[in-house]
């Protein structure tokens, strides 16, 4: 109907204003989100960084974009938690049984989980500066690296839509995203892949957190990135397609 | 007679199980109509495939006149659905959850129209709390009036009653019978027969996947052998006992 249409955007913005205000009253979840990054991130400097040699000087510089993609991998956990609450508790049925377009709801959640990973990254990017991160990218550069960690985010967001909708338990819900959180280890995120065993070397190397790695490293340091950068948007892409169709096939069966 | 809504030969089976095997029945408009039947017995899934939830193996079901599976928008407009679990926000507080809904719907002027739900249900010191702090009671009566918000024609109450104390299941059906007076039409299961006694004015029994009786009070009360007329002194029952008890202390 016309009026559906018309009120998508209306509606959407509606379930996001509910979801947030979920996130600022439980400010906890953020919270846990940046914490352990954050824990990561001063053990590698302060206590392993001494004896990780990259090449670089500054180790803080070659740390952040593996701890920001660790970031959002743990971010998304609760974006399943969040929708297995709400598909559990009846409240999705009320939505569905009002003239408003389905998938509104699905998509309060993803954008609110792209607002509150958004802000888990902040507060990340102001820590790193504290312990000594310094970039001499441009406004262009800056912007294409939210650009491609905004795009990480919504890929593996849905990702978690479906983890979220397919789960059985409240940690099942969450439990899809510890793989995803240790895929960045086995990257060029701490330390370059030409010290890694050969086998552990190939698949670091042709897995996408690396080029992705190398692609925000690259442009935070303002250096070329042409070949990485079209590798990164490419699995970025792809897995945002891919799990947008399957979370949408998904959300077909569990809600028609 | 205008009905409000029609189901012919309505068929659902989930895998090998055979829920509803031609399910028949109407409902007149403005009218209470209560769906009885035991645990299992397919309530909820009629609910479900007349609130457009879910869609039917066979048969015809016609909600305001609208077809439920080639016209569900429209089927969307005219009703409201209060399902089995309390479909509340529990983070969010009594207040937000009705507005929450009002602007889902589009309605304009949100702020008398919310005040007057919170007062009808007794919500109004309890508006801004969080709803993870209600009673179930509470939590019922705020689901109830989620469902009244923009005032839908009809209203599906599934359950409406269960695992509630008899003090908050009178105070539903008060507003069961508010609503209808005021010409909405409901639908409701149950499994409390005292219920479907008190609030409805026609009955169907749901058993094995069918209507097995439908009708008036009195009408049911005819299929079975006259009333032998006895005497017997009549002793309280508990629930009154009990509601004479607290309804003296707490005077509401």
């Amino acid at each position: 109907m016309e009026a559906i249409k018309r009120h998508f955007l209306d509606d959407i913005g509606i379930m996001l204003g509910r979801s947030m205000r979920h996130i600022f009253r439980s400010m906890d979840t953020i919270i846990t989100v940046a914490i352990t990054p954050i824990a990561i991130m001063l053990l590698f400097v302060y206590v392993f960084g001494g004896a990780i040699k990259t090449g670089t000087d500054n180790y803080v510089n070659y740390l952040l974009p593996g701890i920001l993609l660790i970031t959002i991998a743990s971010g998304i956990a609760y974006t399943s938690y969040r929708l297995f609450i709400d598909m559990q508790s009846g409240i999705f049925e009320r939505f569905h049984s009002m003239p408003i377009a389905h998938s509104a709801a699905l998509w309060g959640h993803v954008l609110t989980s792209l607002v509150s990973n958004a802000i888990s990254m902040v507060v990340i990017i102001l820590v790193a500066l504290i312990m000594g991160f310094r970039s001499s990218a441009g406004v262009l550069s800056w912007l294409a690296v939210a650009g491609i960690l905004a795009l990480f985010t919504l890929a593996l967001t849905w990702v978690a839509v479906i983890a979220g909708m397919s789960a059985k338990s409240v940690d099942g819900a969450g439990a899809f995203a510890y793989p995803l959180i240790f895929l960045p280890f086995i990257s060029s995120a701490f330390v370059p892949t030409t010290s890694m065993p050969s086998v552990v070397r190939i698949f670091a190397e042709n897995q996408p957190v690396t080029s992705i790695v190398d692609a925000l490293r690259a442009l935070l340091s303002g250096q070329p990135v042409v070949n990485d950068l079209w590798i990164a948007l490419a699995w970025c892409l792809g897995i945002l397609i891919l799990a947008y169709l399957l979370a949408m096939s998904v959300y077909k069966r569990k809600a028609a | 007679m205008e009905n409000a809504i029609h189901v012919k030969g309505l068929q659902k089976s989930y895998k090998k199980l055979n829920v509803l095997k031609g399910v028949d029945f109407e409902v007149e408009k403005g009218s209470i109509f209560a769906l009885l039947g035991s645990n299992g017995a397919g309530k909820t899934t009629i609910v479900k495939i007349l609130t457009t939830l879910l869609k039917q193996d066979g048969g015809i079901a016609t909600v305001n006149g609208f077809d439920v599976t080639s016209m569900p928008d429209s089927v969307r407009q005219s009703i409201s659905l209060t399902g089995q679990f309390a479909a509340t926000d529990e983070i969010l507080t009594g207040r937000e959850n009705l507005i929450m809904i009002a602007k889902l719907r589009h309605l304009t002027n949100l702020r008398p129209v919310i005040d007057d739900l919170l007062n009808r249900f007794g919500l109004s010191d309890a508006a801004d709390r969080r709803v993870s702090t209600y009673s179930g009671g509470m939590r019922r009566r705020l689901d109830i009036a989620m469902s009244l918000v923009g005032k839908p024609q009809i209203i599906f109450l599934d359950e409406p009653t269960t695992g509630l104390d008899p003090e908050a299941r009178i105070e539903v059906w008060k507003t069961v019978k508010e609503l209808a007076a005021k010409g909405t039409t409901v639908f409701l299961t149950t499994q409390y027969l005292e219920e479907a006694e008190q609030l409805a004015d026609r009955i169907a029994i749901l058993h094995e996947g069918k209507i097995i009786a439908s009708g008036t009070l009195d009408e049911l009360k005819k299929l079975f052998p006259p009333t032998k007329v006895e005497y017997v002194e009549k002793q309280p029952t508990l629930e009154e006992i009990f509601l004479a008890i607290i309804g003296k202390k707490e005077g509401k």
